[in-house]
């Protein structure tokens, strides 16, 4: 319930009204961005995550949780050195998604 | 002499092992509380990983049966040991003398209403994985109006000390993915939603069901588990839970949720069962021999047990319990 006033916003992903036009975009041309299993491989072995805060498993959550505007500041970090779509065990071709999502 | 076994049960591991038991050329009877064979297995739709009817499944079991002595309707009212092995007095009068005894009494599902914070029994749009199974069979339940968002919580009964059962329930995980499959089969515009901690495909084909339900069905599977559920104004679900690989706390809004209820101890034969002398585990289901090499056996001469009434266990686990407890008695009986 939203009265219109509060001390600090309200942290709740409200899933009624966030919007997923990015996430059911890219769906469509990259059906593999369901298949993510949270396993983290590919924020382990991210060159740029041992130094800022990029992590592509994070970055699906964002755009799947209406946070594109973060998902998107994250992507800069991006080296595109590909290790993280080595690593996959789901075979998702990460490097293409993250282009994709900045297109 | 009729080398008479006793068999407490007529679900999957009790036909199975009666089936096996007169194929080694032993008398089984089966003792069975309800109207009808089949147990659980039996109000069933579909089963995990395929999809497979269930009752392509329980009809051959039946017809493994035909010829065994079966009395429906009728449970052991006593137990006693004898020079000949055990005595027991049937609740239809009658009184039947057998050598061994096997266990195979099953599991009751969790009674949802306990985990009162899902408000099954206080909201109409709160079902059970059973009642859903049962939407699959017949295609009707009044409370599954064109549902559009449908969420499936995991472990409920289960891996859960305030209800007492810090087990896991072994199944329910792939059948909340597989009745998410089904859902979406049924209602292809709705989104599907399942709420696990942890999702856990054990058997052969059951990663293969989580990609599937991920890639073809469009399942959106998310860490944490539901907290609480309320109604709106509009007589909808509103749920709350953290989504913990996100790490902030989640709210939305459904037509319908499915509680996957865990197993518990079938305690309908707790009397028998300390007749027997046989003790319970630290789950609350019987205590066998060992769980490695005395799967089938008790710490009691004579009696066994098989199936769901020691542990959870898939349908394949049942019924290779089953066929192993039909050995260990027919070596039991040749080396008294």
């Amino acid at each position: 319930m939203d009265f219109g006033f509060c001390l600090s916003p309200s942290s709740h992903v409200k899933m009624d009204t966030i919007d997923l036009t990015t996430f059911n975009r890219l769906k469509e041309t990259n059906p593999d961005v369901n298949t993510c299993i949270a396993c983290g491989s590919c924020t382990a072995t991210c060159t740029a995550g041992n130094f800022t805060e990029m992590s592509f498993r994070r970055i699906l959550l964002m755009l799947q949780r209406g946070k594109e505007d973060e998902a998107k500041k994250l992507i800069q970090h991006c080296m595109l050195c590909g290790k993280c779509t080595l690593v996959c065990p789901r075979g998702i071709n990460i490097r293409k998604i993250l282009l994709d999502i900045t297109r | 002499m009729k080398e008479n076994i006793l068999i407490i049960g007529g679900g999957a591991a009790g036909m199975e092992a009666a089936t096996q038991l007169k194929k080694l050329g032993l008398t089984p009877i089966i003792i069975e509380k309800s109207e009808a064979l089949g147990g659980h297995i039996a109000q069933w739709d579909r089963l995990f990983p395929a999809f497979h009817p269930a009752k392509d499944v329980v009809a051959p079991m039946l017809d493994g049966v035909k010829g065994i002595d079966v009395r429906l309707n009728t449970e052991v009212a006593d137990i006693q040991r004898d020079a000949d092995g055990f005595k027991a007095a049937l609740s239809n009068g009658e009184t039947i003398n057998a050598k061994a005894v096997v266990l195979a009494t099953g599991f009751d599902l969790f009674k949802a209403e306990r985990k009162q914070e899902y408000g099954y029994g206080i909201y109409n749009n709160v079902i059970t994985s059973l009642e859903l199974e049962k939407f699959f069979r017949t295609g009707k339940d009044e409370r599954i109006n064109n549902p559009q968002k449908i969420g499936f919580v995991h472990c409920v009964g289960a891996r859960d000390v305030k209800v007492g059962n810090t087990y896991c329930s072994k199944v329910c995980c792939t059948t909340a993915l597989k009745q998410a499959c089904e859902m979406k089969e049924v209602f292809p515009n709705a989104e599907v939603y399942t709420f696990y901690m942890d999702l856990r495909m054990f058997g052969p084909g059951y990663e293969d069901l989580y990609l599937k339900t991920q890639k073809d069905f469009d399942v959106k599977c998310i860490r944490g588990r539901v907290c609480e559920v309320s109604e709106d104004m509009d007589g909808r679900l509103v749920i709350k839970a953290e989504d913990t690989l996100f790490g902030k706390p989640l709210k939305m809004t459904l037509d319908l949720l499915v509680l996957m209820c865990s197993m518990e101890k079938n305690k309908s034969i707790d009397k028998i069962q300390q007749q027997l002398g046989i003790a319970n585990n630290s789950d609350g289901f019987m205590q066998n021999r060992d769980m490695y090499l005395g799967l089938n056996g008790t710490a009691k001469d004579g009696v066994f047990v098989a199936g769901t009434c020691t542990a959870p266990k898939s349908l394949p686990d049942t019924i290779a319990e089953a066929r192993s407890v039909a050995v260990e008695v027919f070596n039991y009986i040749n080396n008294k």
